[in-house]
C-alpha cells in the first residue's frame, strides 16, 4: 500500500485547487437552504401537524362520542405543533443540551 | 382547454393498473410494484457489479457504486455520528430505494411509485417506527422526557406534552408528503405541458410553432426532475438521520 501514501492529500489538494469540493454545505445538516425550499418545508411542516391535530381529534371525538369538542381541542394543538416545528426547523434543539 | 374534445388527463399516470396477466390480476400486482422489483434489482446489480472486481483504479460501475456508498456514508456518520454507523444499512437502502424510484419514474412509460401516497407513508412509518424504537432501547423511559423539555414550569405539561406528541407524530406525515407531493406535482407539469405540446401542434398552420414553446419548457422541466428526483430522495435521507441523531443523543 505504499504507492498510496499520500494520495489523499495529493487528491484533497487537486481538487482544491480545481474548486471542487464545495465551500460548506448550505444550510445546517446540508439540507437544501433555498427560499423554495424552506418555504416548502415550513409549509409541509404546518400541514402535517394540522392533519396529525385533526385525526387524533376525530378518532378521540369518535371514541369519546365528544364531536366536537376535542377535535376543536386537538385542531389548535396541531396548530401549535406545526408553529413548533417550523421553530424547530430555524433553532434546531440538537447539541443546545436542552 | 379542451380542444376537439380531449382534456387533460394529469392524473390518470397515477392510476395502478395490474401486469403480468391474469396471475398479476389476482395477487393484485401492479405496475408499481413492478417498477419496485426493478429498482431493488437495479440497486441490487449496481452493488454487485460495481463491487464485482474492486480494483485499485475504480471502473465507472466501481465508481458509481463507490461514490454512492461513501455519499450515504459521509451522511449517516456527519449527522448521527460515530454511534450512527449501524444504521448505514437502514439509511442506505432507503436512500437507494426512493432515489431509483423518482428516476426511474422520469422515463417514458415507466411508473413512479414514490407517488403513491400509500408508499412514502409506509417507507416514513418505518423510520418512525425504528426512531422510537432505538430511542426506547438506548435511552429506556428517558425517552418519554423527550415530550417534556427540562427547566419548563410544570403547569405548562398540559400545554406542552400534547403539542409535542403532535409534533413528534407529525415527523412520518411531514416527510411522506414531502415527497410525494414533490413527485406528484413534477409528473402533473410533464403531463400538462405535453398535453399543451399536442393539443397546439394540432392548431392550424401556426400551431406546431407555436407548440415549441410547451415543448422547450418541458426540456426544461425533464432536467429540473432530475434534480427534485435526487434532491428528494436526499432530503429523505437525511432527515431520517437527523431523526436518527434525536434518537441517539436524545436532546
Amino acid at each position: 500500500m505504499n504507492d498510496r501514501d499520500g494520495f489523499e492529500d495529493r487528491l484533497r489538494a487537486a481538487r482544491a485547487r480545481r474548486g471542487l469540493d464545495r465551500p460548506g454545505e448550505a444550510g445546517r445538516g446540508g439540507l437544501p437552504a433555498g427560499p423554495w425550499g424552506i418555504g416548502f418545508r415550513a409549509g409541509v411542516e404546518v400541514f402535517s401537524a394540522l392533519v396529525v391535530g385533526i385525526l387524533i381529534g376525530l378518532l378521540l371525538d369518535r371514541w369519546l362520542g365528544t364531536w366536537p369538542w376535542l377535535f376543536l381541542l386537538f385542531f389548535v394543538v396541531g396548530g401549535a405543533a406545526g408553529v413548533l416545528n417550523v421553530y424547530r426547523l430555524f433553532n434546531p434543539r440538537r447539541g443546545t443540551g436542552s | 382547454m379542451a380542444a376537439e374534445g380531449n382534456t387533460i388527463d394529469a392524473l390518470s399516470q397515477f392510476i395502478l393498473v395490474p401486469v403480468l396477466g391474469r396471475v398479476g390480476e389476482s395477487v393484485g400486482f401492479t405496475q408499481s410494484n413492478l417498477h419496485m422489483l426493478i429498482a431493488v434489482g437495479l440497486i441490487t446489480a449496481l452493488m454487485m457489479w460495481g463491487t464485482a472486481k474492486r480494483a485499485l483504479i475504480p471502473g465507472r460501475m466501481q465508481a458509481l457504486a463507490e461514490s454512492a456508498y461513501e455519499f450515504v456514508h459521509g451522511l449517516v456518520t456527519e449527522q448521527v455520528g460515530e454511534k450512527g454507523k449501524r444504521f448505514f444499512p437502514f439509511v442506505f437502502s432507503l436512500f437507494m430505494f426512493i432515489l431509483f424510484g423518482n428516476m426511474l419514474g422520469l422515463f417514458p412509460y415507466a411508473f413512479t411509485y414514490t407517488s403513491h401516497i400509500a408508499v412514502t407513508f409506509t417507507l416514513a412509518a418505518i423510520v418512525f417506527v425504528l426512531i422510537t424504537v432505538v430511542a426506547l432501547a438506548i435511552h429506556g423511559r428517558k425517552f418519554f422526557g423527550y415530550f417534556f423539555p427540562e427547566g419548563a414550569p410544570v403547569w405548562l405539561a398540559p400545554i406542552i406534552v400534547p403539542v409535542e406528541i403532535v409534533s413528534y407524530l407529525s415527523r412520518p406525515v411531514s416527510l411522506s408528503i414531502r415527497l410525494f407531493a414533490n413527485m406528484v406535482a413534477g409528473h402533473v407539469m410533464l403531463k400538462v405541458f405535453a398535453s399543451f405540446v399536442v393539443m397546439l401542434g394540432g392548431l392550424a398552420v401556426i400551431g406546431p410553432f407555436v407548440a415549441l414553446l410547451p415543448l422547450a419548457l418541458n426540456v426544461a422541466l425533464v432536467a429540473f426532475e432530475v434534480l427534485v428526483a435526487f434532491l428528494q430522495a436526499y432530503v429523505f435521507a437525511i432527515l431520517t438521520c437527523i431523526y436518527l441523531h434525536d434518537a441517539v443523543h436524545l436532546h
